[in-house]
């Protein structure tokens, strides 16, 4: 199998997406459409949990997309979870199995799994933030005894907003994961916790030494969480964020991405908070 | 150094016959001003000029270029970039450094092979400044007014003559089969020497500090209160990164024809003063306010370009100052950061000194 991303620098131009077709549809929310992609014949993607592919429609544009399949799960077809919010994605949210999109990528540095081997897992998600989440959650939990407790706190606006419910379902059903929900606006059936993500921190209590955080949701979300992690005393490289700005092109040029001098689009979108304390813009 | 040395007389000739192979472009008035365009008449071509209105980055990224032609069914999709053979002549040393700089970014990481096409399609004849050309330029503080590489050839004026530097061998290919060109006799030398020389001093300098603190300035000045005031006078026109030669973020975009059949993938010059620049899908605007996306672009100039790149990101050409309807300039600006800096330091400086031993 060759990797995509060589397919891309092979080409004359690193703008140069390559088709891919979806297999399959499947409508999670009101917002959100969970689409299958397959790659052409022996080409795979390669990815790693946390990284991103730029995603086109000729003719609409291109946008950048998380992955949110998990390289465990990515076995000739890769997954994206797309909210309709822009021009671009509201096409693609018209599009049926069978239809072609372009993919350049995979693109920019996931989480270094590697290094969250033996350790406690802390996940902390909002909203959309599950799309690339999802991706390092089924890695971990497709590779369990390599890491310790998995715990995960995840917010969204209201109870149907939650995506991958039946994910969330199994999840749940494990004794070997904790899972903690909120929502901003309960419904009727809901008997959980109400209120934005920091209200779950007390729920939690970590071996903060062994622990690694790992944050993904809506930017003015990062700024309250940080400040629950540094009470929960987790050492400053171990709380990992994704970093989502407009990434235009993907491959640290166009000048869209950029966090003070860094290209988040290259040296991110995750980045632990030791690499981040001395951005001024991370968390303005 | 090895100069070759081309009469005057000869200089009309020797571009007559590079126009053969090559697309020429150099500076021409227009309006009162100078701008870099094709060179259809010698005569049209002004070596001695003011900077001009956009810099010669326009041949090398250029304001609006395809990427990738298609047809919408699917049936076909190709890339787009087919640069032309093209030497751009008197081209000012700030120039030639914000082009080093370009090099640097487009082949760092990934490489932009479009940028690259160009960049090998272009021949660079630059000159060496003799005498700073506007009120706005500081190329002396920022260390541009002269350049030992990055071009192909380098001219001096030397009165009766042009003296040569070659920098490349695409620079020395530039004179096969022209024969009016001699190797610099030492007499030649001696020209050369009290022409670079007398120059210095027709070079003010502008800065009151040096370019190697200027990064340093900038990060101590990140809360500075200077931002909120530029902010206040900016209007966000983007004229600023329009004109500046170190200046490339651009926009990618689809163009589709009226019978939406055939279609283009096109990048087009952007600016990070324009308040969508940093915005997201769904609305949320990283730099929502002018007074960060001021601070965003003085940055970029004076440090964050150095952390990525190692070059400082400003050559002192001083076009954005000239552009600015808003009267913002590079040289007020970088000094009131010093100013207002030394005004900081100072009470902790005379702290120090009192210490006793």
């Amino acid at each position: 199998m060759n990797m995509l991303l060589d397919e891309v620098k092979q080409s004359d131009s690193i703008y140069m997406p390559i088709p891919a077709r979806i297999t399959a549809v499947t409508t999670l929310t009101a917002q959100e459409k969970l689409f299958t992609i397959e790659l052409p014949h022996e080409l795979c993607l390669n990815h790693e949990p946390g990284q991103f592919v730029q995603v086109s429609v000729f003719g609409v544009g291109e946008a950048p997309i998380s992955i949110t399949s998990s390289p465990s799960r990515s076995n000739g077809t890769f997954e994206l979870c797309i909210r309709k919010v822009g021009d671009l994605t509201n096409v693609i949210h018209r599009m049926e199995r069978g239809a072609l999109l372009g993919i350049r990528g995979p693109f920019g540095r996931g989480f270094p799994i590697e290094r969250f081997r033996g350790k406690d897992l802390l996940f902390v998600c909002g909203g959309l933030g599950m799309a690339p989440l999802r991706s390092l959650v089924n890695e971990v939990l497709d590779d369990r005894g390599n890491y310790g407790r998995v715990i995960l706190l995840y917010g969204a606006r209201q109870p149907a907003d939650l995506l991958f419910q039946d994910e969330l379902a199994q999840w749940q059903a494990r004794d070997d994961v904790e899972v903690h929900l909120t929502v901003d606006c309960p419904d009727e059936g809901w008997n959980r916790c109400v209120g934005v993500i920091t209200r779950l921190f007390p729920e939690v209590e970590v071996d903060a030494r062994n622990t690694v955080a790992v944050v993904v949701g809506p930017p003015v979300m990062y700024r309250f969480v940080l400040k629950e992690l540094k009470k929960l005393r987790i050492p400053k490289g171990n709380i990992w964020f994704s970093f989502e700005r407009r990434m235009k092109c993907g491959v640290g040029k166009c000048g869209h991405c950029q966090l003070n001098h860094v290209y988040t689009c290259q040296s991110g979108p995750s980045f632990n908070f030791a690499e981040l304390e001395f951005l001024e813009e991370a968390f303005s | 150094m090895n100069f070759k040395i081309m009469p005057k007389a000869a200089f009309p000739g020797w571009v007559n016959r590079l126009r053969d192979h090559h697309r020429v472009v150099g500076p021409k008035q227009k309006h009162g001003q100078y701008v870099f365009d094709v060179i259809d008449d010698v005569a049209d071509l002004v070596l001695h000029y003011s900077n001009s209105v956009l810099p010669p980055k326009k041949y090398l990224v250029p304001q609006k270029e395809v990427l990738l032609n298609y047809r919408l069914d699917g049936s076909h999709l190709e890339i787009a970039t087919e640069p032309e053979p093209t030497v751009i002549l008197g081209v000012h040393t700030c120039d030639v450094h914000a082009l080093k700089l370009f090099d640097r970014i487009f082949s760092q990481g990934f490489t932009d092979q479009h940028y690259q096409a160009h960049r090998e399609s272009v021949t660079l004849v630059s000159l060496e400044c003799l005498e700073t050309c506007s009120a706005n330029s500081f190329c002396r503080d920022m260390g541009t007014a002269s350049a030992t590489d990055g071009f192909d050839l380098h001219m001096i004026d030397l009165g009766a003559a042009y003296a040569f530097s070659v920098g490349t061998e695409k620079g020395a290919d530039l004179f096969k089969g022209f024969h009016q060109v001699f190797d610099a006799l030492d007499s030649d030398l001696a020209v050369i020497n009290e022409t670079l020389q007398e120059k210095w001093g027709r070079f003010p300098y502008r800065l009151d500090f040096d370019v190697q603190e200027m990064p340093e300035l900038l990060k101590a000045s990140f809360n500075s209160a200077l931002w909120d005031e530029l902010g206040q006078k900016c209007l966000a026109c983007g004229s600023c990164t329009q004109v500046c030669p170190t200046c490339y973020c651009f926009d990618v975009t689809d163009e589709v024809d009226l019978l939406l059949e055939e279609g283009q993938r096109v990048r087009r010059w952007d600016s990070c003063q324009i308040h969508e620049f940093a915005m997201v899908a769904g609305g949320h605007n990283f730099r929502e306010r002018l007074a960060a996306r001021q601070r965003h672009r003085f940055m970029r100039k004076g440090k964050y370009q150095m952390d990525a790149y190692g070059m400082v990101g400003c050559v002192g050409c001083g076009r954005c100052a000239r552009a600015c309807l808003a009267h913002i300039t590079p040289i007020d600006v970088m000094n009131e950061l010093y100013v207002r800096s030394q005004a900081e330091e100072a009470p902790a400086l005379a702290g120090l000194m009192e210490a006793p031993l």
